[in-house]
């Protein structure tokens, strides 16, 4: 293998980067990201990063020491893969042909149709899109933030700590129901109103107001939350639309082995855009955590550098944390599937919960809030081998 | 200077004792037998090292992905970029004692502010 395109510039094309020296590949390696920054850690974005705490420099991924030996195409958009010559092709026109490519291109955030050209409106995925909402936070007033999920509620946590007026709007009639439950999902939740911040549950969004600036978000039951800045946090979707017609076989994402194979020889896929198989559910899963796209590069470097001729380890059940309103949530393995839930540690009321899912009596997650030494314990025994 | 830390009796394999020095070190136990000291604070984010998972001669902070190496110090992969402080261990008459270091200590730059303004 001479040459190796990396399709993506975040922590999990990164993490391939390190993995092939690591692994003794000596060729060329090619990286190739939309973005014009350097590798960044995207998880400060909506906390430490917003509140102003760090700089930019704090979130550079390498090392100052560092020499991967990697050629970097940065600011420049992959626009098709193509199989017979294993080329992808650039947004420019050129093209890198490659006997092997990575792709991990990841997922975008999705925005709210219609809000196109609003000011005050943003979205929290790019070091960019922080940046703008990080100096508009910094001006105070009223902050809606439409979806009441992992990044949406740190963005409230961190708006809040700035001494914004802070709504919570959310579809739903428990947030973070789906991946914690709706018992633990009401749990966590309740932070919000424990500060003063308003949750709306329950209830859609029909349309944001405002001529050239947003000046309120309108709700499907006909209420209207004026708001200076509107901060939209409906999930993401896997930026794969450049692969359509490779031959990449795609579904929810590139569907990829249990090692990270695609249905194309010397293509592997990784981080956010990938859909693994995991051994331990016997299903496909993309995993949208930052400690996916450090891990799971090694094993598919693995199998692009061998050929497909490595068995896989089991990988470690997926687990992410985040930070809101000072309390430390942490969370490993799958929600889905548990017929019980017990707080076996803590209160609710405390917000100091350790809690364990179980299915037919089997530990299948655990949940930790402001309780690392225990969740450590709980997430080791989680990653045995069931016996 | 040489810290007294706790009965080797005290600390079976598997453990972690921390000793509350300033900035705190946390003396490891390894399933090999093995006695370490290192830094107890990853130097990425206030996290105490001793609530994390040691594998070998690695320990991997509690909240995020970094493992530090516990007889060097070294760490793996980010989010935390610089290595822990490694101190000496001495084990006298059953009774366990670090030798701290003299070198600067890289701590996270939360605590760093914190340790300011208590000086201010």
């Amino acid at each position: 293998m001479r040459t190796v395109a990396v399709v993506g510039a975040s922590l999990a094309g990164l993490s391939a980067v390190r993995s092939l020296r690591k692994q003794g590949y000596d060729g060329r390696l090619v990286v190739i990201g939309d973005e014009l920054h350097r590798p960044y850690d995207r998880p400060p974005l909506s906390k430490e990063f917003l509140a102003g705490t760090i700089g930019e420099a704090d979130l550079a991924l390498e090392t100052d020491d560092e020499d991967l030996r990697a050629e970097w195409l940065l600011g420049t958009r992959a626009t098709g893969l193509d199989r017979t010559d294993r080329a992808v092709r650039l947004a420019d026109g050129s093209e890198v042909r490659a006997d092997g490519v990575v792709i991990a291109t990841g997922a975008a955030a999705r925005t709210l149709p219609g809000s196109e050209g609003l000011a005050g409106v943003h979205v929290v995925r790019t070091l960019d899109d922080a940046r703008t909402l990080r100096d508009e936070l910094a001006r105070g007033g009223r902050l809606v933030v439409i979806g009441g999920g992992f990044i949406g509620a740190e963005v409230a946590s961190t708006a809040y700590a700035l001494g914004l007026d802070v709504t919570v709007v959310e579809a739903a009639p428990t947030p973070l129901a789906g991946p914690l439950g709706e018992t633990m999902g009401a749990i966590v939740t309740a932070l919000h109103t424990d500060h003063g911040v308003r949750l709306l549950c329950g209830v859609g969004v029909k349309g944001l107001s405002g001529e050239h600036q947003v000046d309120a978000v309108l709700l499907q039951d006909g209420r209207s939350i004026p708001a200076d800045i509107v901060v939209v946090g409906v999930g993401a979707r896997p930026c794969v639309e450049w692969l359509e017609g490779s031959g990449v076989e795609l579904d929810n994402g590139v569907k990829c082995g249990s090692d990270g194979r695609t249905s194309l020889a010397g293509v592997v896929a990784v981080g956010d855009c990938a859909n693994w198989y995991d051994p331990r559910t016997g299903a496909h899963r993309r995993v949208e955590h930052w400690t996916g796209a450090l891990e799971r590069p090694a094993a598919a470097v693995a199998t692009l550098l061998a050929g497909g001729a490595v068995e896989p380890g089991l990988p470690r059940p997926p687990y992410f944390w985040s930070d809101q309103y000072g309390v430390k949530i942490q969370f490993v393995g799958h929600a889905a599937g548990a017929d019980s839930v017990t707080i076996e540690e803590g209160s609710a009321e405390d917000r100091n919960v350790l809690a364990v899912y179980r299915r037919a009596g089997e530990p299948v997650a655990v949940l930790g809030m402001n309780q690392p030494r225990l969740f450590t314990r709980w997430r080791k025994q989680l990653a045995r081998p069931a016996s | 200077m040489m810290i007294p830390a706790c009965p080797l009796a005290d600390l079976p394999r598997g453990e972690a004792f921390r000793l509350e020095t300033d900035p705190p070190v946390t003396v490891f136990h390894t399933d090999d037998g093995e006695l370490f000291a290192i830094d107890d604070t990853c130097t990425h984010q206030d996290a105490s090292l001793a609530d994390g998972w040691v594998e070998g001669c690695w320990v991997e902070c509690p909240l995020h992905a970094s493992k530090f190496n516990l007889k060097t110090g070294e760490v793996d992969a980010p989010p935390a970029k610089l290595p822990v402080r490694t101190h000496e261990v001495v084990v006298q008459d059953g009774m366990i004692y670090v030798q701290l270091s003299t070198a600067a200590p890289n701590l996270p730059h939360c605590v760093t502010a914190r340790l300011a303004g208590a000086l201010a």
